[in-house]
């Protein structure tokens, strides 16, 4: 199964793919109704806990970055207020010369998980979902490396379309990312290359903090992140999952 | 996403509840900067931070006054990170150090434990964010009683002699200026605390310890140190 937040006509519901009568692609939501895609505003597919990100996960990621691969998971984590919905905009500011998508499969917790061996990690998982993981490289610097001036922008972060249950995800390690930018291929990797696969990460992340129900591991991104420009339409897809669909937009929108 | 019930606390001004989000400024206290030295400008670092340098303090490590922290198997001691902690009344977005304090609701003590780690380089996630790491004193206090947020005095006191005396007019960021820096690029909404710097060096504790943390009008924390299970 698989299951968006939407809100639509003052509420917010849950919602399920649909194909509307005239061929288009839509949701059904809970009460009955049909709409388009359009018709309704996508939030992130959960209320979300606690946001761990991997850097560095693929080795041809790594490389494309000059660093070899790392001995430990890098990880780092972000706030609430970076999390956005499918069809959302991203802020790009003007000046910055490098801001790139990174496609992640992002893993939702489903069982608290505490001290968890990599044989009994799956158990845990509740499902999967999309993660846009926007970075903007101008910002780096070599303090708690990447910070969040880097990655924990408002709406930088996009999860979604929809949480897909785990158990309609037979293998979370042989799936296919692609990053579509204004239509053209971009990005293209396999989750069988991260170089920490999902139940490594929880048994890591479980040694030494409990994992609970709704928090999200966003696994990393393989290589091939170039940079976005105001206009751009970026959509990252996963197989399995869907597609992500996100549009850069500039400062002049929010008023700076 | 909401404070775990069970994290006790009071908070007698809007929004009368914390979000459940804590960041943390590293180095933001001069003191901690000062113990780095040349190395701040040297490789790894090649530079003191040019803009503020945040950390997460996730759900899992919170905890309330009194509440004990465990010092990992294999690992020695624990360091207290004593830090006031601003709370965040209304949603800040772009503020200008001249406003930013209107939107600070009130005040609160923050016990930012960590693994002691370097070097910074890397996001210290296994140091700073075990379960337990953030405790939290039982009550934040409003704006109107703290005068001045950048002239408090912060103690730390281990098995009830002080260890180390710190004050918040030492901050390379002020109350105000960081927040004003911090909303530039991320949003703060209500009910967030912001742990605004810890001063160096943070004192050490070992299991069987008790540390209390008291900042000047904000009471007292307590955090008893156990050894935690292997």
């Amino acid at each position: 199964m698989r299951v968006a937040r939407v809100a639509c006509a003052g509420a917010i519901h849950a919602a399920e793919p649909q194909q509307l009568a005239d061929g288009r692609a839509g949701v059904r939501l809970t009460d009955g109704r049909s709409l388009a895609e359009d018709e309704v505003v996508w939030l992130p597919p959960l209320e979300v806990g606690t946001v761990i990100a991997l850097g560095l996960n693929y080795a041809q990621r790594a490389k494309e970055l000059a660093f070899s691969a790392p001995q430990e998971p890098v990880v780092f984590l972000k706030g609430p207020g970076t999390l956005l919905g499918h069809r959302g905009v991203t802020r790009r500011p003007a000046g910055v010369n490098f801001m790139h998508y990174e496609c992640e499969l992002a893993v939702i917790m489903g069982r608290s998980a505490r001290q968890v061996r990599r044989e009994a990690a799956m158990a845990h998982v509740a499902g999967y979902c999309i993660a846009n993981d926007y970075a903007i490289r101008d910002y780096l610097e070599n303090w708690y490396r990447p910070n969040l001036r880097v990655k924990n922008r408002d709406g930088a972060t996009v999860l979604g379309p929809w949480l897909v249950d785990a158990a309609d995800v037979p293998d979370a390690a042989n799936l296919e990312l692609r990053t579509y930018v204004n239509g053209k291929l971009t990005q293209q990797g396999n989750t069988r290359d991260m170089i920490s696969d999902v139940p490594a990460l929880i048994e890591y992340l479980s040694s030494f903090m409990t994992l609970s129900p709704g928090d999200v591991i966003l696994t990393g991104t393989p290589e091939g992140a170039v940079n976005v420009e105001v206009g751009d339409e970026v959509i990252c897809e996963i197989d399995g999952l869907g597609r992500l669909q996100n549009t850069i937009v500039g400062d002049a929108l929010f008023g700076r | 996403m909401p404070l775990h019930p069970c994290i006790a606390v009071t908070m007698d001004v809007p929004p009368y509840r914390l979000s459940g989000t804590v960041y943390g400024a590293l180095l933001n206290h001069r003191t901690a900067l000062q113990a780095l030295g040349d190395a701040a400008h040297r490789p790894p670092y090649n530079g003191p931070p040019q803009a503020p340098v945040l950390y997460i303090k996730p759900r899992n490590t919170l905890a309330s006054d009194g509440e004990p922290v465990c010092v990992p198997p294999g690992i020695a001691e624990l360091e207290i990170g004593a830090s006031l902690g601003v709370v965040i009344g209304r949603p800040s977005c772009r503020l200008s150090a001249g406003q930013a304090l209107e939107h600070v609701t009130g005040y609160l003590i923050v016990n930012d434990v960590s693994v002691p780690h370097l070097p910074y380089y890397r996001p210290s996630i296994p140091f700073k964010a075990r379960d337990g790491f953030c405790p939290l004193s039982a009550r934040v206090v409003p704006c109107s009683a703290i005068a001045d947020p950048n002239a408090l005095t912060i103690r730390v006191y281990i098995d009830g002699e002080l260890k180390q005396t710190a004050t918040t007019s030492q901050l390379v960021r002020p109350v105000a200026q960081l927040l004003a820096e911090v909303t530039e690029f991320m949003t703060l909404s209500p009910g967030d605390v912001l742990a605004v710097g810890v001063a160096s060096p943070a004192p050490r504790v070992r299991a069987g310890q008790r540390a209390r943390i008291e900042i000047d009008g904000l009471g007292r924390l307590e955090t008893p140190v156990v050894a935690g299970a292997a």
